[in-house]
């Protein structure tokens, strides 16, 4: 199967954030960059499909600044064959504009499928993996914790609110990734080296008009200190009492 | 141009809760605006009309309904089209959709179709001259971002419980409309519902919710947290990372970072340590209770109300306090 995965760089979601003087993005200084937790497992998803069906290609995209190039190569490293970068200033946050770019380049790629991570831990909206199905015209499942292709068709295992979800879906079609699907291989030293030698293309992003800019991050208030009431179970009366008195929840 | 759509989501012919606190986001919004209408568009079963006189008690003016047999489950690409061809149709400065499960499918289905600029999961919607001013908690809600969305109609989705649902009594007049794709010609179809259990809360609406960590030591364990839940009535069991990973409870109650996201009422943590991976899925809970045996735990350090002690010995006695308080009312 010829199967495109769409990518992001992010930071290491364990890290302590500040944000940056200009107050409309993070400091970036300190931080480790890989590719997105939920996209790591999309291209895990697409090596493994395509190392069970046969010959194939495992095709990585990303948008964004000469930085997604890393990204870009660690997926190389993991087994994918080539990579695309959609070349844009900085990243944008604008969803659709960067849907827009992705399904540009991928339109007449000939793909079997498209995966994309759930969502990815910066930007948390989950919005460009459905909105490129969209503007491709493919149908589209989105948080899928297991996939299987068989005779041109895909079945999936959706989770939801509380419940599980199979689904079915002709080909070609976009798939967006959840945990627990597959981990992620560490890319061997053989598949670094070689991942130096795979092409690597870098192209202008059709980002359109972009609507949605970022124009201030902020840290979250912090919850007031915690308190300990008491210990063991003689301390229940007391918290009891809290909840009916003074947090009204009870 | 200030009325603002709003998709108001339903389980059957039932509204769900983030329906009414979408419908309050989209009132207030339009007030904002000078005074536009909010338009409410359910689409559902035979029966699904019967939500208009709630939906105008929180502010809805017209109610579209849009009744199919083919939307007793929720039909992601008919419904799309539907909302879309509304939009079209009516010059709406916003669409503003629930950031459920179904929404989050849907905000960019309906953004694309329209050429529409999307802000998904937000916590506060301004207007700001010809743009809307919006907040999105992201970075696992350890950066609040305020994002400038620009252009008519923006599509907008509201992250749930971040609005409270309000009544503010409006017409509510019901009009109707026709699917604006056939329901039962989705390419891709659901073949099953693994549900996990009749009459459990989702935990997206729950206004309580008991969680598990691994201090529960075992599986069987969670019989405490399950009964402490069920004192309360209104509660929904969840459970740490480490615990789903460890099989003891499904992927789907999952809260944290790469799990479930939420804000009830009350959250009490019960053998949780509170890895950041967990605390970024709960720490906007309104009021914290931590019972956990290590006094260092981090969980204490967000908990409003903390008790160090056995989990085995202080759930069941504060089970059995919940029981009598909730007797005595």
């Amino acid at each position: 199967m010829k199967i495109a995965v769409c990518i992001k760089r992010t930071p290491d979601s364990e890290s302590r954030f500040r944000i940056a003087s200009s107050r409309t993005g993070i400091d970036e200084t300190g931080l480790k960059f890989d590719v997105d937790d939920f996209a790591s497992y999309a291209v895990e998803v697409a090596l493994q499909l395509n190392e069970k069906q046969g010959p194939g290609e495992t095709v990585v995209v990303a948008v964004g600044p000469t930085p997604v190039q890393e990204v870009l190569r660690k997926a190389m490293s993991m087994g994918a064959d080539r990579a695309i970068q959609l070349d844009t200033p900085s990243q944008p946050f604008d969803g659709l504009a960067v849907a827009k770019a992705l399904a540009a380049e991928l339109k007449d790629g000939g793909y079997d499928l498209v995966l994309f991570g759930k969502h990815a831990f910066d930007s948390s909206a989950g919005i460009v993996g459905t909105a490129v199905a969209e503007l491709l015209g493919l149908p589209c499942v989105t948080s899928a914790s297991k996939l299987d292709i068989a005779n041109g068709r895909g079945t999936a295992r959706r989770e939801l609110e509380g419940a599980g979800e199979i689904v079915e879906f002709p080909l070609p079609a976009v798939v967006t990734i959840d945990e627990g699907i597959a981990r992620p291989r560490y890319p061997s030293l053989k598949g670094i080296m070689a991942a130096k030698k795979k092409p690597l293309e870098t192209k202008p992003a059709q980002l359109g008009d972009v609507r949605v800019t970022v124009t201030a991050m902020d840290l979250p208030p912090d919850r007031a200190a915690g308190r300990i009431i008491g210990e063991g179970a003689a301390a229940v009366p007391e918290l009891v009492r809290l909840l009916q008195t003074e947090a009204k929840v009870l | 141009m200030s009325n603002i759509l709003v998709y108001a989501e339903t389980r059957g012919a039932e509204l769900r809760k983030i329906a009414l606190e979408t419908v309050t986001a989209a009132r207030s919004l339009a007030d904002s605006l000078g005074g536009g209408e909010v338009h409410a568009l359910v689409c559902g079963p035979s029966g699904v009309a019967g939500t208009a006189e709630q939906l105008g008690k929180y502010g809805a003016d017209a109610v579209v309904v849009c009744e199919h047999a083919g939307f007793s489950n929720f039909a992601r690409e008919a419904v799309a089209a539907t909302v879309a061809a509304r939009a079209k149709s009516g010059g709406y400065r916003a669409v503003l959709i629930g950031f459920s499960a179904q929404g989050r499918d849907l905000g960019p289905r309906v953004a694309a179709k329209l050429d529409a600029p999307i802000a998904a999961d937000v916590t506060a919607i301004e207007a700001a001259g010809d743009s809307l001013t919006v907040k999105h908690p992201g970075y696992a809600n350890k950066v609040i971002i305020t994002l400038s969305v620009k252009g008519s109609p923006a599509v907008i989705s509201t992250r749930p419980s971040a609005f409270t649902a309000s009544e503010s009594a409006k017409a509510g007049r019901a009009e109707t409309m026709q699917p604006a794709a056939d329901p039962a010609a989705e390419r891709v179809t659901v073949k099953e519902v693994q549900t996990g259990g009749k009459g459990t809360i989702d935990l997206g609406e729950a206004p309580v919710i008991v969680s598990g960590g691994r201090g529960l030591k075992a599986p069987e364990n969670f019989k405490l947290v399950e009964d402490l839940a069920a004192a309360f009535g209104n509660a929904a069991v969840g459970a740490t990372r480490a615990v789903t990973d460890e099989g003891w409870r499904p992927h789907s109650d999952q809260i944290g970072q790469t799990g479930r996201q939420v804000s009830p009422q009350l959250y009490i943590a019960v053998g949780i340590s509170g890895a950041i991976q967990h605390l970024a899925g709960m720490r906007t809970s309104k009021t914290i209770v931590a019972i956990n045996k290590d006094k260092e735990a981090p969980i204490f350090k967000v908990a409003d109300y903390g008790i160090v002690g056995d989990v085995m010995e202080v759930v069941p006695a504060l089970t059995e306090a919940v029981k009598a308080a909730k007797a005595h009312h």
